[in-house]
């Protein structure tokens, strides 16, 4: 710099020469002041991407700088985040970039005190070595004298934080080596979404798309926290408001999501179908459905048989019931003159005169209706005048006429006025000028009765006419990144991709057989066949053909439940040794972490795969038990492999929204250190333990020797390539070209397809998933912005947003119509319906599958095109809902004071997993209080994405509990200070947030205080606190085995919990003082 | 206020108070783009706090401790070295200003409404606040619960600017207030200055921080990564006289629906501190929310106070000069009564 410049550089000489004289401004400003430039600008490259955490599928842009990441932004072209991030998404530079994030493997040997470090290639291959060794060990050739080839040695839990990709492989893989007990978060957040909304019309996803929100006059967010879990999606519903809309809330708290409302509606956790079921009996005693639709879109006509026998008749229970095994026989709930198809829920069972044992109905076989329906005939009599006492319409009527506006102020607290007028809100906005959306997450899906909490809002909206228009329909809200496609293919035990059933064990079943069972002979499930064979072809490609149908015979049984839940029962008995956790925390997320702990005590092996050191990961040596003294570290045997994950920067992949929708996110950069994709990890786990079987005569191996597990790997890491898994879940014609609709999968071998219902994801061999245009270059529909299934659809059942004749309801809500001049169905969205067929169209009496669709049967994944408000099957604790009370509640059931709870829950008696004394029996008033769990904005399921990192945990810093002022006064809590929180499962200690906007609810004739438990929090991480899931039991609803965490009684004193044995006898004595023995709250009648 | 290089002369104005239309031409920056700002509209916040996040990414500012407050689901406390946003959470028993919902809007074709794209214009939107719950039977009122994301008011005239001495701090060509931080010592003269209480010292690095309303990312174009994170539109950024016509347009709407309580905070130029170039639209008085009602700019009475102190320094120099002045003239020129 010469002396001159040096000179005019100063500020001083600028002042005085230049324009700021006063040298507040242009003059002071320095060189790097001047030269400063964002390094959204400077950065090398800017790489596509999605957010990792909630499933609204926000859109980022991830800037890239030599080769590191240097920021993470939303993406302003995204139709559905349009730009936005919540506290979550902006913090995912910190989460993928910072240093709480590990980067080697680390080994916990046998009875060792601490973590070794180990190299990749060596635990890996001790990871194989052990999969094939513990595999080996718990083979089963058979099970009671029917064949299973499988082996219960061997878990996986993880997926919904994972690519469809990795699911896909995971889920392979573990089959083909016969391991079935296979599960992820979906089982423990939205499988009851599935069982609901499948049953109910077809599909298991939710019915619409979060920007049709904006469309809606009246929208309900109950069961859901809304704008704090899913912040960025909550803009539709201000959208909605904007323009008129009403929003009401239904919560047990007032939350973020409340303050936003129009209308705030206090309610007792665990009494929303006692609510909705009010608001049913509101719609049908005062003939408020929309009858048109009501009589051409559902089975509101059809008769049912006189076997059925409903709760009115016997006391809160339904006909069938055997009090004995605690499982109703369905069969008495069909149509009439039908035999259903599914006298248990499990039509693959119909084959075996063993229908009756509860192996089937455990197998939570409603969860396959994730798209299609639950089987039952398609012709059956019908009464359209609806005046028939046995017609569903009638039926229904008479079920819910006891839910009055009395009922359910005494069974929810509500008053009446507060609940007419949400009554008056949902009928004044709903029929042909106008529709209302309901909008749940998991506060109606854990429940022992959660499938039940989702029919009961299906039923109401089917009767308003809701369904298959815009501004209408049900939002399921999920959790996770890929919870969606996690359940679509599935890292779950019951289902194979696309919702085709797991086969059960059956002597001599072969493929035909299972397909004649699980097929239906009305809609697209009629061409079942097409979607299984094209799958085993995709599975044992070459392998697989006629002459060995398709290898079938590969796929290992089911016998019962193999949930979650059940394993780590099965970890407890000794039969379960090896687990893999692949980016779940169940030490932490799931019911009675205690039993998930001990469970994994009791394992030869464990292998982590995170970001960080979860405490699934090092229970071992600073677990609760360790600190009470209940577990030594140098008695546990469990072997731990922990392998650093790599961030969603670091893989390509697609996570499916909730909506359904596949978002492609690209590779910004490789994955640091021995961190890798979990696609890596599963396929060369695979290929290593493929290499090593590749010799063997046993024929244990021969399906995972047929196994199809040929991809390309690219780059300095070997990572496949996930778009050619892409390519095969799509599927492939004969020359190996890709597929673009499940409509061209054929039956004969000559497709292969990895998932039927995301067959058209790689149309014309292009990624659809990664399309990106802007949301500013199309209508509000943005069908080219990615790829939703099916077939890029975006309002599910839309047929039924035209009347009968095909058109438009009303101008104001027409979204798809019949062209009568090119004979062709179109409209703003694509049809859900086969293009070409007329409204007037009725299929001939023989005809089968899709061709038997009428032009009035918009639910095309049911048996009999029509929505349920009925179910006579599919699901296994009644054709329609009942409200219970929750497996834990201090309040006798109001509704039917003779049954307390869904007499068909599930429950699994444990030393650790004790019930309370609910409704007033001896005892129940040692736990008064009702606690219910939930998320907060700024933390992420069980912690592991957002307890690591510090702009998060700074935000919410400690576990807390919060509580009303009256029951702080009862209780003496003190604002700030500690609480203890003891149930029968355990006992917790939470800093109190005493606040109004918790109050007592005046409810079957008590005064209820309601405790609310952010459920984020663990030992470990850089914000740590206790897990309110120590105080949660494992009682389960039957139908897919979620657990009841929403509702659940307990007790809370001042003070901190006692460390140490005094706390295992603080516990003995609650027990002790509420009398609770094993048979405690098992009981099934009563 | 669009670009402009004719200045008004400096010379006889007062630069430290009252209305000021050209804050960053009068600053030395020519052609100088409009001024921008943010108009925070805290009846659509959601308190998700994403602001606080996308700022603290952004601008590299360290995570500044974890205390549970109790202070509701308020954390953050308030603005500071290492916070340059910050939502504040008030809970209220109060029940006002119920907005008239389910406005009839049978005849608007909301698909065609849609179709425009994302955003509803602002004169169409009947959006109503945070709104309070019915009364419950035990005769409780309804709940409100307020929240509101506080943040630099980069004011027209900047008490923290006027008394840097060191030049960090300055006014940029976007009319905003940033420090530098390579200049800056850390002297703190500005942290009292500040009659919100925003700009603080980091004990960490010693230097000034505070909001810079992102001020390298303005140069590019782009806008300040708290209002892109919003996910509500509650912060919205943009040339300030567009954001007032907006901000008073919304209010207006709601005092229309029967939100009698919403008012602008910041936006008037004739006040203390001559107007906010970061405003918001409140639904309660301003201290509810920990603002000052009526801040006033510490440096305001400055150039009366130098003209007083110029008059005194005069006055005191004149009487000095006056008694040397008789003391020369005694010893020059003796009088008579000394004389005497």
């Amino acid at each position: 710099m010469g002396v001159r410049t040096w000179i005019q550089d100063w500020p001083v000489y600028r002042q005085l020469t230049g324009s700021d004289p006063l040298g507040r401004g242009a003059a002071t400003t320095s060189a790097t002041t001047r030269e400063q430039r964002p390094r959204t600008v400077t950065a090398d490259r800017v790489v596509k991407s999605v957010c990792p955490y909630c499933a609204v599928g926000c859109a980022q842009n991830v800037y890239v700088k030599d080769d590191r990441v240097v920021q993470i932004e939303g993406d302003p072209d995204s139709p559905v985040s349009r730009g936005r991030l919540c506290p979550k998404g902006s913090a995912s530079l910190q989460l993928t970039t910072g240093e709480s994030r590990r980067h080697e493997v680390l080994y916990r040997r046998p009875y060792g005190t601490d973590w070794e470090r180990l190299d990749l290639d060596t635990a890996l291959d001790m990871v194989v070595e052990r999969v094939i060794r513990t595999r080996r060990e718990g083979w089963q050739w058979e099970k009671d004298g029917v064949g299973v080839n499988r082996s219960l040695g061997i878990a996986s839990l993880g997926g919904a934080t994972l690519d469809n990709e990795e699911n896909y492989l995971i889920k392979k893989l573990w089959t083909g080596l016969g391991v079935i007990q296979v599960e992820n978060q979906a089982r423990v957040c939205h499988s009851s979404t599935v069982a609901g909304l499948g049953t109910s019309f077809g599909r298991g996803g939710a019915t619409t798309f979060l920007q049709d929100l904006q469309n809606a006059d009246c929208i309900v967010i109950e069961g859901s926290n809304f704008a704090e879990a899913h912040p960025v999606g909550f803009q539709w519903v201000m959208e909605a408001k904007a323009r008129g809309a009403k929003v009401i809330h239904v919560d047990p708290r007032f939350s973020r999501t409340s303050a936003l409302a129009d209308l705030y509606v206090p309610i007792r956790a665990g009494t929303d179908i006692a609510f909705l079921g009010g608001i049913i009996n509101h719609v049908l005693t005062g003939g408020h459905d929309f009858r048109d639709y009501v009589l051409e879109y559902t089975n509101a006509a059809t008769l049912v048989g006189e076997e059925f026998e409903d709760t009115e008749d016997l006391a809160g229970i339904f006909s069938g019931l055997d009090p004995e095994t605690g499982h109703y026989d369905i069969s008495t709930w069909a149509y009439r003159g039908a035999e259903v198809q599914a006298p248990q829920g499990a039509p693959d069972e119909l084959y075996e005169e063993r229908t009756r044992g509860a192996s089937v109905s455990t197998a939570a076989y409603s969860e396959s209706h994730g798209s299609g329906g639950a089987p039952a005939s398609a012709r059956v009599p019908a009464d359209r005048t609806l005046r028939h006492p046995r017609c569903v319409y009638q039926i229904l009527k008479r079920h819910f006429s006891r839910y009055t506006p009395e009922m359910v102020e005494r069974t929810c607290g509500i008053p009446r006025d507060t609940f007419l007028e949400v009554c008056r809100a949902l009928v004044e906005n709903s029929g042909p000028d106008r529709t209302s959306e309901f909008v749940y997450a998991v506060g109606w899906t854990q429940h022992t009765v959660g499938a039940q909490y989702i029919r009961t809002a299906s039923i109401l909206q089917l009767l308003l006419g809701n369904i298959g228009r815009p501004g209408g329909g049900i939002q399921a809200l999920r959790g996770h990144a890929s919870i969606q496609g996690s359940s679509d293919i599935p890292t779950l035990f019951n289902v194979l991709p696309g919702y085709i059933p797991m086969p059960h064990a059956h002597a001599h079943e072969d493929l035909d057989t299972f397909i004649e069972a699980i097929k239906t002979e009305k809609g697209f499930w009629g061409e079942m066949r097409s979607y299984v064979v094209s799958l085993l072809k995709a599975y044992f490609g070459d392998a697989a053909h006629a002459g060995n149908d398709y290898c079938f015979g590969h796929l290992p049984r089911l016998t019962g439940s193999h949930s979650t839940y059940h394993t780590v029962k099965e970890m407890l008995d000794g039969v379960c040794k090896g687990y893999f956790l692949m980016g779940e925390n169940p030490a932490v997320g799931s019911a009675n972490t205690k039993m998930q702990r001990l469970g994994m005590a009791n394992l030869d092996w464990l292998v982590v795969r995170d970001f960080s050191l979860i405490e699934s990961a090092t229970w071992w040596r600073d677990g609760p038990e360790i600190e009470t003294g209940e577990l030594r570290i140098e008695d546990i045997a469990t072997e731990v492999f922990f392998f650093p994950a790599a961030a969603h920067t670091e893989k390509s992949g697609s996570f499916t929204n909730t909506n359904r929708m596949l978002q492609w996110h690209f590779a910004a950069k490789e994955p640091d250190g021995e961190a890798r994709s979990d696609l890596w990890f599963m396929y060369h786990l695979g290929r290593r333990i493929k290499e090593r079987l590749k010799d063997s005569t046993d024929p244990m191996d021969r399906a995972v020797q047929d196994l199809a597990w040929s991809y390309p790997t690219e780059g300095p890491l070997d990572e496949p390539s996930a778009e050619a898994v892409l390519a095969e879940i799509n599927g492939r014609d004969a020359k190996g070209g890709p597929l673009s609709a499940y409509t061209q999968l054929k039956d004969d071998g000559s497709t292969s397809c990895g998932c039927w219902i995301y067959c058209g994801v790689y149309a014309d061999g292009v990624n659809q998933a990664a399309r990106r245009t802007p949301h500013t270059e199309q209508d509000w529909i943005a069908a080219e912005w990615a790829w939703a299934w099916p077939a890029n659809r975006r309002i599910l059942y839309n047929r039924a947003s035209a009347d009968p004749h095909g058109r438009p309801w009303s101008e104001r809500k027409a979204l798809v119509w019949w062209d009568e001049e090119r004979q062709r169905w179109t409209g703003h969205d694509i049809p859900d319906f086969i293009p070409d067929r007329a409204p007037s169209y009725r299929p001939p009496e023989d005809a089968q599958g899709p061709d038997a669709l009428s032009g009035v049967d918009p639910f095309i994944m049911q048996a009999d095109g029509k929505g349920w408000l009925y179910a006579p099957a599919g699901l296994v604790d009644g054709p329609m809902p009942t409200h219970y009370e929750p497996q834990d509640s201090p309040v006798r059931n109001p509704l039917y004071p003779e049954q307390q709870r869904n007499p068909v829950r599930e429950v699994i008696p444990h030393e650790h997993n004790a019930f309370h004394p609910s409704g007033g029996e001896p005892g129940s008033e040692v736990f008064p209080y009702m606690i219910t769990t939930y998320r907060l904005t700024e933390h992420f399921t069980a912690g592991g994405m957002s307890r690591w990192t510090p702009y998060l945990a700074e935000l919410q810093p400690e576990f807390f509990c919060e509580v009303s002022p009256e029951l702080a006064g009862e209780r003496r809590l003190e604002h700030t200070g500690w609480a203890t929180l003891i149930s029968a499962r355990g006992v917790i200690e939470a800093r109190v947030l005493v606040t109004e906007r918790m109050s007592p609810i005046r409810a079957g004739g008590r005064t209820v205080h309601q405790i609310g438990l952010p459920y984020h929090w663990g030992p470990n991480g850089y914000t740590r606190g206790d897990a309110a899931n120590e105080l949660s039991a494992i009682a389960l609803d039957p139908n897919v085995h979620i657990q009841e965490v929403k509702a659940l009684s307990a007790d809370i004193r001042p003070g901190r919990r006692p460390r140490g044995p005094q706390l295992t006898a603080l516990l003995e004595d609650y027990r002790r003082r509420a009398g609770i023995t094993p048979r405690t709250g098992t009981e099934v009648r009563g | 206020m669009t670009g402009t290089s004719k200045r008004s002369s400096l010379i006889g104005r007062n630069l430290l108070a009252g209305a000021e239309p050209d804050v960053a031409g009068d600053a030395g920056h020519e052609d100088h783009p409009p001024r921008v700002g943010f108009f925070t509209d805290t009846s659509v916040c959601i308190g998700c706090k994403a602001c606080e996040v996308a700022c603290k990414e952004w601008n590299a500012v360290p995570e500044d401790g974890l205390d549970f407050t109790g202070m509701s689901f308020d954390n953050t406390q308030g603005l500071g070295a290492s916070t340059w946003r910050h939502v504040a959470f008030i809970e209220q028993n109060k029940p006002l200003g119920r907005a008239e919902t389910g406005i009839d809007h049978g005849d608007v074709d909301v698909l065609a409404l849609a179709a425009q794209g994302s955003g509803t214009p602002v004169g169409e939107a009947a959006i109503t606040p945070t709104s309070p719950a019915p009364p419950s039977d035990g005769g409780q009122h309804g709940l409100r619960w307020l929240m509101s994301s506080d943040v630099c008011k980069h004011c027209t005239h900047a008490a923290c600017l006027d008394v840097c001495p060191t030049g960090a701090l300055f006014r940029t060509e976007f009319g905003t207030v940033v420090v530098q931080d390579d200049v800056c010592n850390g002297c703190g003269y500005c942290v009292p200055a500040c009659p919100y209480g925003v700009i603080d010292v980091r004990p960490e690095d010693g230097g000034a921080h505070k909001c810079t309303l992102c001020y390298d990312r303005l140069g590019a174009g782009q806008e300040p990564a708290c209002a892109k994170a919003c996910p509500t539109e509650s912060i919205q950024f943009g040339p300030l006289d567009e954001l007032r016509e907006r901000a008073a347009a919304r209010v207006e709407e709601l005092h229309r629906i029967g939100v009698e309580d919403a008012r602008l905070y910041g936006h008037d130029p004739e006040d203390g501190v001559g107007g906010d170039g970061a405003f918001f639209l409140l639904l309660d008085e301003p201290e509810v929310y920990g603002l000052p009602p009526d801040p006033v700019v510490t440096t305001r009475d400055l150039p009366s106070m130098w003209r007083h102190a110029g008059a005194a320094a005069l006055t005191l120099l004149g009487g000095v000069a006056a008694v040397f002045a008789a003391q020369a003239g005694a010893s020059g020129r003796p009088t008579g009564r000394r004389r005497r």
